[in-house]
């Protein structure tokens, strides 16, 4: 287990590298809420999730929609890491013709499953995701759907939450990337969440909890709700405690970072604290 | 004449035969499938209904999702909450990945009745056309929106499917092909032309007929595809005619007549006059009633053709 692990952590590492070197090539972004959402996408990615990045409409696939659709950065790391596109495409991103557009656009970018980037919306596509699968007889894909604390103030979250536990849908595996910042401040302060885990629970979700940034925890978690989902014939979530901007010291916990690029100084220094410091490169 | 059908008739049956001839059709409704006809799919097609409850956001979302997945996805719901309480979804989710979620709603327009401002839809034409990807069909009976359905289910993209719970008589016969960007000339004429959608084609019809005693021969266009709209036999027509009227139940703006007008500023700039709801919103009371009140009956519409041919050198 300790390989995987650390292999996964190191694949990580260089997703948050490629996600400061997008941010600063493109001059806009979303740094804090990709770093904070960034080992959730690399265990779902490169440990729990089928995929085939030769093969992206293969019917067997797990599926991925990125419910947060501004940490679009984190994505496509994740699917430059996998092999989806080459990755001079990371320097191409927010800029006229790319294929890697602010917000994730399912015509332009292989791999991305839906477009998304209005809050809210996700769920509900996933849902329709797994009814489909269901109706084609094909139940083993699972459904993985990653939203934001922030974005659980979106009403349409809660009606696709009732939606799911209706229809049993238990491929359908939601991560709730809990970092408790948004872009007007804290959560509490804008909109106060109150206990995530009791208001999943409420609507007939199983309801798990660990460290979004453990990525041995991450993994075990994410396994005993994806099982525990099937047993129960309900959906599940694993709230994912993070950090926003994790991993770049003057970026974590700091609000002003939701939406900011780096400059070209921010950037050395933020690569040198992830390891990818000029002399390392 | 056959007895009057109302366009919403048309949507569960549809269903249930493009089902049932292998079309890979779903429904996601919205607490409304006894009022919209999708319940007679659910009866025959029980695992293929999904009701979303009052959510219309929600329904859109998963209808997104079963279209992302392969399905023909179409959505219920009244014409009011399908376009405005889900245009978000509608736009974001639906038409920027231009997934394959056909949008049929009924109870469009004031001929909705007594229920009322709140739920006579009068700005859903103006919603939907201005959405990259949308085509946008209002069908003037039952035969022209089980045609529309028919179309709308077997081309790729988001559809737009405006219908009605208004009697109708038939203008069409039964099995009538609907073409996607055709619109029909009805009556040849040579003095104005009377482009109508939906339920006013049957009124546009009747006041030719009026018009005929006024010595005003008027050309008769049923304009059931408003998007991508049929610019070359509306050009042709106001050409030879020279002055149109646009007769919609929907507002004047936004609606059918703005799409006419901007054909005809760039191509055949003629006298033209609108008949609609005058930027207002709707009102309690009885179809008949409320079509007279706000100005669309045949007479407004030989009115405003009259008014139309006068403005004419």
């Amino acid at each position: 287990m300790e390989a995987p692990v650390k292999k996964i952590a190191r694949t990580a590492q260089r997703m948050r590298r490629d996600i400061i070197e997008m941010l600063a090539e493109a001059g806009s972004g979303h740094p804090g809420g990709s770093l904070s959402a960034t080992d959730i996408v690399a265990v779902l990615f490169f440990h729990l999730m089928n995929h085939d990045a030769s093969w992206p409409e293969r019917p067997d696939r797990d599926r991925f929609v990125l419910s947060k659709g501004h940490a679009a950065p984190v994505l496509y790391a994740a699917l430059a890491e996998a092999g989806y596109f080459g990755r001079e495409h990371l320097s191409t991103l927010r800029k006229l013709g790319s294929m890697l557009q602010g917000h994730p656009d399912s015509s332009k970018t292989p791999g991305v499953e839906v477009s998304t980037g209005s809050l809210g919306q996700g769920l509900a596509i996933a849902n329709g995701i797994a009814l489909a699968l269901r109706l084609d007889g094909n139940e083993d894909p699972r459904v993985f759907c990653l939203l934001g604390d922030g974005e659980l103030q979106e009403g349409e979250v809660w009606e696709a939450a009732m939606f799911a536990a209706h229809h049993d849908l238990s491929n359908v595996i939601a991560f709730v990337d809990h970092n408790e910042l948004q872009i007007d401040g804290a959560c509490t302060d804008v909109l106060c969440l109150g206990d995530i885990a009791v208001k999943f629970s409420a609507f007939g979700w199983r309801v798990f909890a660990c460290d979004g940034h453990d990525i041995r925890d991450l993994i075990d978690t994410a396994e005993q709700a994806t099982q525990a989902a099937r047993a129960h014939r309900s959906p599940a979530v694993v709230v994912c405690r993070t950090v926003k901007g994790k991993g770049v010291s003057f970026m974590e916990n700091a609000v002003e970072w939701h939406g900011k690029a780096p400059n070209a100084e921010q950037k050395r220094a933020a690569l040198a604290e992830l390891g990818f410091g000029e002399e390392a490169r | 004449m056959s007895e009057k059908r109302a366009t919403r008739e048309a949507l569960g049956a549809t269903l249930i035969a493009l089902a049932a001839e292998g079309v890979d059709v779903v429904v996601v409704e919205a607490d409304l499938s006894k009022s919209t006809t999708t319940s007679s799919f659910a009866e025959v097609f029980p695992s293929r209904f999904f009701n979303a409850g009052v959510a219309e956001q929600n329904m859109m979302g998963t209808a997104a999702g079963l279209a992302a997945a392969g399905k023909v996805a179409f959505t219920g719901s009244f014409a009011v909450f399908a376009t405005g309480r889900a245009y978000d979804q509608v736009r974001n989710t639906i038409c920027y990945s231009g997934l394959n979620v056909k949008l049929t709603p009924t109870h469009a327009g004031i001929t909705v009745g007594p229920d009322g401002g709140s739920h006579q839809m009068l700005e859903d034409i103006a919603l939907m056309r201005v959405l990259p990807g949308m085509r946008v069909l209002v069908p003037a009976d039952v035969h022209a929106a089980a045609g529309a359905i028919r179309v709308a289910a077997t081309t790729p993209g988001p559809f737009y499917v405006r219908l009605g719970r208004a009697p109708l008589a038939s203008v069409y016969a039964e099995g009538y092909e609907f073409e996607l960007g055709r619109a029909t000339v009805l009556r040849e004429g040579s003095d104005v032309t009377l482009a109508a959608c939906g339920v006013m084609v049957e009124r546009a019809l009747e006041a030719a007929d009026a018009l005929i005693a006024e010595g005003i021969s008027a050309e008769v266009v049923d304009v059931a595809t408003i998007k991508p709209i049929d610019a070359d036999t509306l050009a042709d027509s106001a050409a030879r005619t020279g002055a149109v009227v646009a007769c919609e139940e929907h507002s004047i703006v936004g609606g059918l007549g703005s799409a006419v007008a901007e054909v005809l500023g760039e191509r055949a700039p003629v006298p033209f006059r609108r008949v609609g709801v005058r930027d207002v919103f709707g009102t309690s009371g009885e179809a008949e009633e409320l079509m007279r009140h706000f100005g669309l009956t045949a007479e407004n519409i030989a009115d405003a053709a009259k008014e139309a041919v006068s403005a004419k050198r």
